[in-house]
């Protein structure tokens, strides 16, 4: 089997991300349980119903391989390893049957965030630092990956496995949640959802290199590592 | 200077006022009506700020699961959500509480990563009127407001023009309001924000890198109403610009 192997880029075909991506919080059946009964007291008051959603802004995206600045006030981040959906086409309204057809292929994610116990308001201090958004080594088409809805994601640290992932405990699949997101807001080629990030995700501090891998050997291996942030200064263009 | 992108015959073009409408930048003069608006810059980042102002905290405070306002409320929102001006905004049959929110847009004009309070204003390029929609029906505690609610397709409307920095002496002294169907609805002023502009930037750029193109939302007063399909909504800003947006149903996007 030929794998086109296209390395990930953020400005150039064909594999042209748009620099759009979408996180999915708690879509992991673990992760939503470990909550437990707080999810049913204020603040929250009920599960959510809709996926919860976040984006990764363009100061987050990274090529596999790249340092990441530790922020000195968080001493570490969460490596929240992702399954990333690559569109191809736009998507509005999918149907969930044809919602697969709608995408180029899959990339493994690093989502790093600085650990917040709290979900109650839009996290952007603690998700949006740069570089915290880990991509690739390449995207690799749909029609390699026959079953991502049971892929595993091992994180490793400093070459120890720390962590396993399995999509299998989402509560919505690749398709559903393709199409739950398009009901409101259209994704167009190059746009990235995050399948969304298992309960117990590990942590890693500056001077730490992290890896991910699949048991989808196509997807490849993902890596970074992690530097203590640069003294605070000013940055004048 | 104030200038706008707009489409007309077949391509696209930077404009500027005009008497008799806009301006071309090759020379031609057309009404407003004519050419499609788009939003008034490339739009990168775009950041929104909840209750940033006094009063539409008091507002909302009967809804409110926790009032501390320690740090600002940030979200952010994708491209895909944004329209321009004279454009249509859909509202989903099953709302029953869809508002306007106008806001001040603060554009970034140059990098800035920990800035001082003292030199923010210094990476601003611009302002434009931004008309941020919320459909409260969606609202759930979840990294609230949550997508559902304030990233939806054609909620966010920008424009019409992008007006120079340095066209507007002081950007914390301007009346704002809104008027659906030619009544006032909304009325307040830039001198009332929570965090202003300069405590926007620091606050931001002291742990995510912002980029010329970025986008502020600085939130908005009190005085939202629900607003209906076939209502006009028009939010304006003095000496930066009035945004005309029409509200539109399901059956115009064949649902």
């Amino acid at each position: 089997m030929t794998v086109f192997n296209p390395r990930i880029s953020f400005d150039a075909a064909p594999w042209r991300l748009s620099g759009v991506v979408y996180g999915t919080l708690l879509n992991d059946r673990a992760a939503m349980a470990a909550i437990g009964e707080a999810a049913s007291q204020p603040p929250y008051k009920a599960a959510p119903n809709a996926p919860v959603l976040y984006v990764k802004p363009r100061n987050t995206l990274a090529n596999s391989g790249s340092t990441v600045a530790v922020p000195d006030d968080a001493g570490e981040f969460e490596i929240g390893a992702s399954l990333g959906l690559v569109f191809g086409r736009t998507a509005c309204r999918v149907s969930e049957a044809d919602a697969i057809a709608h995408l180029a292929g899959y990339t493994l994610v690093a989502d790093l965030s600085v650990p917040h116990d709290s979900f109650y308001r839009p996290s952007v201090r603690f998700k949006a630092r740069d570089g915290s958004c880990v991509f690739g080594p390449s995207v690799v088409a749909t029609k390699h990956i026959s079953s991502p809805d049971n892929l595993s994601l091992r994180v490793s640290v400093d070459g120890q496995a720390v962590h396993t992932a399995s999509n299998a405990g989402m509560q919505r699949s690749v398709a559903r949640l393709i199409a739950e997101v398009t009901d409101f807001m259209t994704l167009r080629a190059g746009d990235v959802l995050l399948l969304g990030v298992a309960a117990g995700a590990p942590r890693a501090r500056a001077g730490q290199r992290f890896a991910i891998k699949s048991d989808a050997s196509e997807l490849g291996r993902l890596e970074g590592s992690m530097v203590q942030e640069a003294t605070t200064q000013e940055h004048a263009a | 200077m104030k200038t706008a992108r707009v489409a007309y015959g077949g391509a696209l073009h930077d404009a500027t006022p005009h008497a008799d409408g806009v301006r071309l930048a090759d020379g031609r003069v057309v009404s407003e009506a004519e050419v499609v608006w788009l939003p008034p810059f490339e739009v990168g980042t775009i950041i929104a700020l909840g209750l940033n102002y006094a009063d539409h905290v008091k507002e909302l405070s009967k809804e409110l699961t926790v009032t501390s306002k320690d740090e600002p409320l940030v979200f952010l929102k994708g491209p895909g959500a944004v329209i321009g001006h004279r454009g249509f905004t859909r509202r989903p049959n099953d709302a029953t509480f869809m508002h306007y929110e106008c806001e001040l847009a603060v554009v970034i004009g140059a990098t800035a990563k920990n800035v001082k309070r003292a030199n923010a204003m210094q990476h601003v390029a611009g302002y434009t009127v931004c008309n941020d929609y919320a459909i409260r029906d969606y609202l759930e505690n979840w990294y609230r407001p949550n997508l559902r609610v304030k990233n939806r397709d054609t909620c966010t409307v920008l424009g019409p023009w992008f007006v120079d920095a340095a066209d507007v002496p002081n950007p914390h002294a301007l009346a704002l309001r809104t008027l659906v169907n030619g009544k006032v609805t909304q009325q307040g002023n830039t001198a009332d924000m929570i965090n202003d502009i300069p405590a926007l930037i620091e606050y931001l750029s002291g742990f995510m890198t912002l980029q010329a193109g970025d986008v502020i939302l600085t939130g908005t007063p009190d005085g939202v109403v629900d607003v209906n399909v076939g209502d006009e909504v028009i939010t304006e800003i003095d000496g930066i610009g009035r945004l005309v947006n029409t509200i539109v149903g399901d059956a115009a996007f064949g649902r």
